[in-house]
């Protein structure tokens, strides 16, 4: 049985997901590459800006 | 002049849905009869990937709709297609979920299979001709 931590089945679920959106999203694949490349950057970007905002509510 | 008109009676021919139901019923597959190598085997890794990462953190398969959630989770479930039918023929993933990274599987599972869609869908807007 696998465990990952919180953060890494993050940045497992951000990967195959952003991989899709700019596969799907776009037509070219420089523009593919771009897309994902942003899709993943906005899912790890925000998780961790959300994970300070609770941290410092919760304090 | 001459290239689009043959594009038009190559988009026009065959099983138009052919592409969508393929990449439905096995990742990637979609784009491999429209012959986007590449593209299709992204897709196919991704989706497989993900599935299996679900699997192996015992993520919860639905099998019936119990409530509205259940419903939803069951839905995104069926978009995996045969890797659904396969999991449920073998028995794998967790019949409930009782440890963290089973939700975490769950999600994986039924995330997978809601990306499958948009991929049969592209599949299915390439074959049409709506995108190239």
């Amino acid at each position: 049985m696998l465990h990952p931590s919180h953060f890494a089945a993050l940045v497992l679920f951000a990967l195959f997901a952003s991989v899709i959106f700019g596969i799907t999203q776009r037509e070219t694949p420089p523009r593919m590459i771009r897309y994902g490349i942003y899709c993943f950057v906005l899912f790890v970007g925000s998780a961790i800006v959300l994970s300070w905002l609770m941290f410092l509510i919760a304090r | 002049m001459a290239s689009e008109q043959n594009k038009d009676a190559s988009v026009d021919k065959g099983f138009i849905y052919l592409p969508l139901i393929a990449g439905w019923l096995v990742p990637g597959a979609g784009h491999f009869l429209l012959r986007k190598w590449g593209r299709g085997a992204l897709i196919a890794v991704s989706i497989v990937g993900m599935f299996g990462l679900g699997i192996a953190m015992q993520g919860k398969i639905y099998s019936g709709a119990h409530d509205v959630l259940d419903l939803l989770g069951l839905v995104g479930d069926l978009g995996n297609g045969l890797l659904f039918v396969l999991s449920r023929i073998l028995g794998l993933g967790a019949e409930q979920v009782q440890v963290t990274t089973a939700d975490y599987g769950t999600r994986f599972i039924v995330v997978s299979g809601l990306l499958n869609v948009i991929s049969a869908v592209d599949a299915h807007n390439l074959r049409t001709g709506r995108k190239f």
